[in-house]
This record gives structure tokens, C-alpha cells and sequence, in this order.
């Protein structure tokens, strides 16, 4: 580790730090239905959307209204997309003549990117034409990630509003959210990726002849657009193959600076948004606070220990001093990809700098840590802001049996069925991760697919449910997912951990919207302060991690220990 | 459930024309309106032809030019129509397997070890275009040697093309093989 490493993490931090409350801000008028300064541009291209598609702006909806919606929202996208991909054959933009992709790997592929979690058993390069990557996986890119940005919002107002039974509109927070936030943010990015050296073409390569006078093809293609809003909606899913390692995908320092800060901004503002729309904004940082201090711990662990280089390596004669490079690329070093390794499993973002199946035992711990931990730090798009309130809710409720007495949390009292149902979301990850994992790991010809024996092995399949459920999208690439049981499985993995977990989540914001908001009294428990900072962060690591590391010691930290004893599989 | 099936089939439709088509196609022409050589993938062209391009690595294999890292890419090292790392865990034994060999043939190149990290490992993408300045001037010796130069000229030519990271801060310290390979062509002209 070096002061410039850290001092070059730093740096992002702070620019994310700043563009919080702004955006935030805006974000707020957004949600609450107000004109902002993109309304001349956007407000009359908004009501057209909601005239043709026979929605009433102004009518709002039950949680369970609102909840189908969503679903039906998923569902439908999830339609166009899988048909998109068996149909690319016949569609145009398809300069390359890529054949249809099969039915179990097109179930897996529009399953992870309608999920937001943008998992890829395919390489991009090699898979898709360029109309599948634009009309279909750039548009869920960002209509998952709205859809995201929707419910979080609707989870919101159940704790803003006082005794309704409505959360709002999810069409009109939906189309609100890609029209106002994620379009124009999208549209900045991209231009200023294409001014960094990502390509954005409809050409499919260009063949050049190198200087020793053979033959190399070039993929390109319109990687800008894409890029931005896979940032952007903490999607992760690349044009490339692998991801923004890719030069074109992540060509510089600069951009790789870009791609973190546009995956980052926009959840942790959303957290802000929160704080104004619940009118508490110290409720916001607080949360804030607490996502900070747990994601710049994963990326200082993992700094240290990629720093320190492969000790396997170092005994037989590779200098340490540049740490441990199999999978890195020169231009970002250890520092920057370990926190874009640490922020894209924090966030739900999923794309990759470099590849975290090639990181040493305890670096490599990390990722698959922050994606058990719920993804709340913080978090995906929307989602990881509703993830960290399931947490806040847990966290009151034991504070309140700590002194006895009734938890509350902004006014809202927390009661028996709150706590059912987040208990309920809370033991999703854990079952589908560890129950995928545990069968995957004793059938034969799923084991087959792992590509490093030993430890890492099972860290292979670990992270890939993880990964699935969690609905990240990073991967430990050693392990050949693309099978039919890895594809199914995994799919359905993915539903379970957006689904499942967020139709409880909705029940809870519809039970607490219909309660009174009861103005705080000298014994509320603050749930602003540090302390409750303090406490919120012991819940999400014991309630959201503890359950996990039987299986992580078997996997990366075995893995830690064979590495420094020398052994190898 | 009814009432929500004509606003998710019309949103969808009508939000991938927006987002799927005019967004990235918009993106398009201004990119080729404004930044074309960027847009189209900062392709290097010598003498017409195109021979790469700056932002992607090419494979090196004769000792009159520098050698990039080793790249995981199949069938053919530096495939830029397949990008891959190795995916190898840190135990693996192909993975330590590979290095001693590397390390090996990097001794009888004159490169004593410890040797640079990046000389004997694969990158993320496969398409590293860079190397660390610790690694190009291991390789000065023998490049100097191939083609008859001073090892001072190399050298030289080595340490003008480190890019130093901004401010000395943001970036790491790496030296773009192509480009050099292109100084060194040059230079014999």
C-alpha cells in the first residue's frame, strides 16, 4: 500500500462526497412530481409516454398495486429480451451474423439483466450483435435500474407518509426515473467516455496488421452508450467480454475514475433523496456514514492484501513490489482496482476492472463479503437503498428489546409483522446462496466446471450464487458457467434475490404507511446519531454476514493459508 | 394484474425506441460527428495502413521489439476479437506452472530475477497495451542487442516513453509497447 494509492481513492470518495446532496436534491423534486429545469425539455415527451400507454399519472397505488406493476413491468421486459436474444439472427445490426443464443443461456442472460444483475455466461464480443447490446441489454440497463430507483422511492414515502394506504405510481416513478435521472446523466457519461477513447461505432471491428506483419481483429462497437449506463444504473454488465478491464471499455485512469464515480453517485444520493423526502436529512447521512465506514474497510483489506503480491509467485522469483498482477491491468495497479473491485460489490454494479477469480484468498474475500452483506453499501440503484432500511428496521427492533422498549423508526412504530416480513427478506440471500452452493458442490457435473481445484474451487461456485443472488454480476471466472445447470440455476437464483426479496420489502412499506407518524418524544432513540450508526453497522455484518463465514473459511481463507504455505491444486 | 399489461408491453416498446435506439444511435453521430478517430477505436496507421490501435496491446515475439505481458486471450495470444484473463485462483498449480516457465525464459533472455510482476503475469482483458517501466527496461539489453543500437539509445528511448502518472498521482507508471515498438521502428529510419 502506498500513500498515492490511497490518497487516488481518497480523491473519489471526496468527489462522490460532493455530488451527494445536489443530486440528491434534485432526485427529491424528481420523485415528488416536481418541475425541475429538464421539465421544458422532457415534461411534454412524459405525458405522451403516459397518454399512449393508458396511464393516469395522478392516480397512485396500493403496495400491492404497486408491487404488480413492477412485476409486470419485469415480466414484460424479461419477454422482449429473452425473445431479442433467440431472434438476433433475423434482427438487424448484426454485422458479425451471430446465430440465435440458446434457450437455457437466454433465460440466464435476460433474467440477469431484467434483475439488474447483469451476470454474463457469454462474452459479448464473441455472442451478440450490436442491436441485441443496444435494444436489448442497454434498455435494461436502464429500465432495471429504474425499476430499482422506483421501489426505493415507494419505500420511502411509506415512511414520510402518515395513515394512506397508496405509495405512489410505479409507471410514473419509473419513467420519471429514466427520463429525468438516468437519461441525461447517461448522456453526459457517454460523451465523456468517447472523449476518454471508448469507441462508439457501428462497425463490428477493424483489422489491422501489426508491426510483426500478422493479422489482429479489433472488436468495436457502440461501447460509449452502453458503458455509461451500465455504470450508471449498476448494471455491470459490459459490451466486452471482460468487462472494463477491457482497454476500450476502461481505457485510462480517468475513466476508470469515471466508471466509479457514476456507479457510486447515484445510489449514495439516492440516500440523500431519502433524508429530504422523509424530511430528516441527518437520517440520510447517517445511513450514509454507516455504508461508508463498512465499504472503505473492504477497500483497504483488499488493498492490503493484493498489495502484498502472491507469495506462491514471490518464492520463485516475481518481484512483489508491484503486488499481485495475474488479472490486473498496468494502468490501474493495485489501488484503483481494489476499490472498484470493493465499490462494484458494495454497490450492486457487478462490472469488473480486473479479474477478482485471479485475487489472492483474503482480497478476493472481500467482494464476495460486501455482495453477502445484502449489497447495502450502498448498494444497487434503488435497491440498495431499500436493502439498508430492511437493516435499519432490524436495527431499531433490537436496540428497542435492548432497553425494552417500542422500536421506532422515524416515527413509524416497528411491530410484529415489520419484522416478519424483514426477516423474511433477510433469509432470502442466505438460502438461495447457500443452498445453490451446498448441491452444486456435491453434484459431480457441476463440479466439474470449476477451473482452480482446492479451496478456490468452492470460492468459485460461492461467488457465482452469490453473485446470482445478490444480483451483482461479478464473477469468479474460473468456473465455465455456461452449462444448462449453472444457467438455470443461476437464473433462478437471480429471480429469488429481486424478487423474493423485494415483495416483502413492499408489504413492510405498505404496513408502515398506513400507520400514524408520531412526532419524536425525549424516549424516542435517535436514529440519526452515532450511535445508531454504530449499531446499524454491528446488525448488517452479524445478521447479514455471520451466516456466511463458515462457508467463507473453507473457501478464501483456506485459500489465504495454502497460498502462504506454498501449496497449490 | 390485467390493468398493468397495457402499460408494461407500451412502456417497454416505447422505452427501448428511446433508450435502446435514439439514445445510442444519438450518442453515435455526435461521437462521429465530433471525436471520429476516438469513436472508431484510436487506431494507429503507418504508411496508410492501420497497425493497431494505441488503447489495445499487440503480441511481440522477436527480440527486436519489446515484449508485452503475457496475455490469456485463445486461440492466438492477444486476440482483440476475444478478450479474457486467465480467471486462475492464486494456488493454482497452472498458474505457478506458467510462471516458472516464464521466469525461466525471461533468465535466458538476461532478465535476472526477482522479475517485474507484469512480465510473467496474464492481465484482466488479455489486452494489456502497457507494461511497467521496471519490465521495459529489463528488456533494453536485448532489443539494443537485436538491432544493433546502443543500449544508451534504447534506454533512452525507454525512459521518454514512461507516462508518469497525472500529478504525479492519478494513473500508474506504464509504458504503451506499441507506441514504443513504433519509436523504436522509427528511429532506425
Amino acid at each position: 500500500m502506498t500513500t498515492v494509492g490511497w490518497l487516488q481513492i481518497s480523491l473519489l470518495f471526496l468527489a462522490v462526497l460532493l455530488v451527494i446532496k445536489p443530486l440528491g436534491l434534485y432526485m427529491a423534486r424528481v420523485f415528488s412530481g416536481e418541475r425541475t429545469f429538464l421539465s421544458p425539455v422532457l415534461a411534454r415527451l412524459e405525458r405522451d409516454l403516459y397518454r399512449v400507454s393508458g396511464i393516469n399519472p395522478q392516480k397512485e397505488q396500493s403496495w400491492l398495486g404497486y408491487t404488480l406493476a413492477m412485476l409486470a413491468f419485469s415480466l414484460a421486459g424479461f419477454l422482449a429480451l429473452y425473445a431479442m436474444l433467440r431472434l438476433q439472427a433475423f434482427l438487424p445490426l448484426n454485422p458479425q451474423g451471430f446465430a440465435g443464443m440458446a434457450p437455457d443461456l437466454a433465460f440466464n442472460t435476460a433474467v440477469s439483466f431484467v434483475t439488474n444483475t447483469n451476470w454474463q455466461n457469454y462474452a459479448g464480443e464473441a455472442t451478440l450483435s450490436h442491436f441485441s447490446q443496444m435494444a436489448g441489454l442497454t434498455v435494461q440497463n436502464f429500465l432495471s435500474a429504474a425499476t430499482g430507483m422506483a421501489l426505493a422511492v415507494a419505500v420511502t414515502r411509506a415512511l414520510a407518509r402518515s395513515k394512506v394506504a397508496t405509495l405512489g405510481n410505479f409507471w410514473v416513478d419509473m419513467t420519471r426515473a429514466t427520463l429525468y435521472v438516468l437519461l441525461p446523466l447517461a448522456i453526459l457519461v457517454a460523451l465523456a467516455f468517447v472523449a476518454m477513447g471508448l469507441p462508439q461505432t457501428l462497425d463490428a471491428s477493424v483489422t489491422a496488421t501489426t508491426l510483426e506483419g500478422s493479422k489482429q481483429v479489433i472488436a468495436l462497437g457502440p461501447v460509449a452508450s452502453q458503458e455509461a449506463i451500465k455504470q450508471l444504473g449498476t448494471n455491470g454488465g459490459g459490451f466486452f467480454n471482460v468487462n472494463a478491464a477491457h482497454p476500450f471499455e476502461n481505457p485510462t485512469a480517468w475513466s476508470n475514475y469515471l466508471n466509479i464515480f457514476a456507479m457510486l453517485s447515484i445510489s449514495a444520493s439516492l440516500v440523500y433523496t431519502f433524508g429530504q423526502i422523509v424530511g430528516n436529512r441527518r437520517q440520510g447521512w447517517a445511513l450514509i456514514a454507516a455504508m461508508a465506514v463498512l465499504l472503505i474497510s473492504g477497500v483497504a483489506v483488499t488493498y492490503w492484501a493484493e498489495a502484498q503480491g502472491n507469495t506462491i509467485l514471490t518464492a520463485i522469483g516475481v518481484d512483489p513490489a508491484l503486488g499481485n498482477m495475474e488479472g490486473k491491468e498496468v494502468r490501474f495497479g493495485q489501488a484503483m482496482t481494489a476499490l472498484y473491485a470493493a465499490v462494484t460489490t458494495g454497490l450492486s454494479d457487478g462490472g469488473v476492472n480486473g479479474m477478482h477469480g485471479s485475487l489472492t484468498g483474503l482480497g478476493g474475500l472481500v467482494p464476495m463479503f460486501l455482495i453477502q452483506l445484502g449489497e447495502v453499501l450502498p448498494g444497487g440503484v434503488g435497491s440498495g437503498l431499500y436493502g439498508m432500511l430492511v437493516f435499519a428496521i432490524l436495527a431499531v427492533f433490537v436496540a428497542g428489546l435492548m432497553v425494552g422498549r417500542t422500536p421506532e423508526f422515524l416515527g413509524k412504530r416497528i411491530e410484529g409483522r415489520e419484522m416478519a416480513f424483514a426477516m423474511l427478506a433477510v433469509l432470502i440471500l442466505p438460502l438461495v446462496i447457500l443452498g445453490f452452493t451446498a448441491v452444486s458442490a456435491t453434484l459431480p457435473f457441476a463440479v466439474a466446471s470449476i477451473g482452480t481445484a482446492g479451496p478456490h474451487g468452492l470460492s468459485e461456485i460461492l461467488y457465482a450464487y452469490t453473485s446470482a443472488a445478490g444480483n451483482n454480476g461479478s464473477a469468479f471466472g474460473g468456473l465455465s458457467g455456461n452449462t444448462v445447470w449453472y444457467n438455470t440455476t443461476l437464473g433462478i437464483a437471480m429471480l429469488l434475490g429481486r424478487f423474493a426479496y423485494v415483495v416483502p420489502v413492499m408489504a413492510i412499506a405498505g404496513s408502515l404507511a398506513a400507520k400514524v407518524k408520531s412526532p419524536a418524544s425525549a424516549g424516542t432513540f435517535p436514529t440519526d446519531g452515532p450511535l445508531f450508526v454504530g449499531l446499524l453497522v454491528g446488525i448488517i455484518l452479524i445478521l447479514g454476514g455471520l451466516q456466511f463465514l463458515p462457508a467463507l473459511v473453507l473457501g478464501p481463507v483456506v485459500e489465504h493459508f495454502a497460498m502462504l504455505a506454498g501449496q497449490t491444486f | 394484474m390485467l390493468n398493468h399489461v397495457r402499460p408494461a408491453l407500451t412502456l417497454v416498446v416505447l422505452l427501448t425506441l428511446l433508450t435502446g435506439l435514439a439514445f445510442p444511435l444519438g450518442i453515435t453521430g455526435i461521437a462521429q460527428a465530433v471525436m471520429p478517430s476516438k469513436a472508431d477505436g484510436s487506431r494507429i496507421e503507418r504508411d496508410g495502413m492501420v497497425v493497431g490501435s494505441s488503447l489495445i496491446g499487440q503480441n511481440f515475439t522477436s527480440d527486436r521489439y519489446f515484449w508485452p505481458r503475457p496475455s490469456a486471450t485463445g486461440p492466438q495470444a492477444y486476440n482483440a476479437a476475444a478478450s479474457s484473463g486467465s480467471n486462475l485462483g492464486p494456488t493454482s498449480a497452472k498458474l505457478k506452472e506458467r510462471v516458472v516457465g516464464d521466469v525461466e525464459r525471461l533468465k535466458q533472455t538476461g532478465i535476472a530475477a526477482p522479475v517485474p510482476a507484469d512480465a510473467v503475469t496474464t492481465s484482466g482483458s488479455g489486452l494489456d497495451p502497457h507494461i511497467s517501466p521496471a519490465f521495459a527496461k529489463a528488456q533494453v539489453i536485448r532489443v539494443a542487442k537485436a538491432r544493433g543500437l546502443p543500449p544508451a539509445v534504447v534506454a533512452d528511448l525507454v525512459a521518454r516513453s514512461v507516462h508518469k502518472p497525472a500529478f504525479g498521482l492519478i494513473g500508474e507508471a506504464r509504458v504503451n509497447v506499441l507506441e514504443l515498438n513504433l519509436a523504436l521502428d522509427a528511429l532506425k529510419m
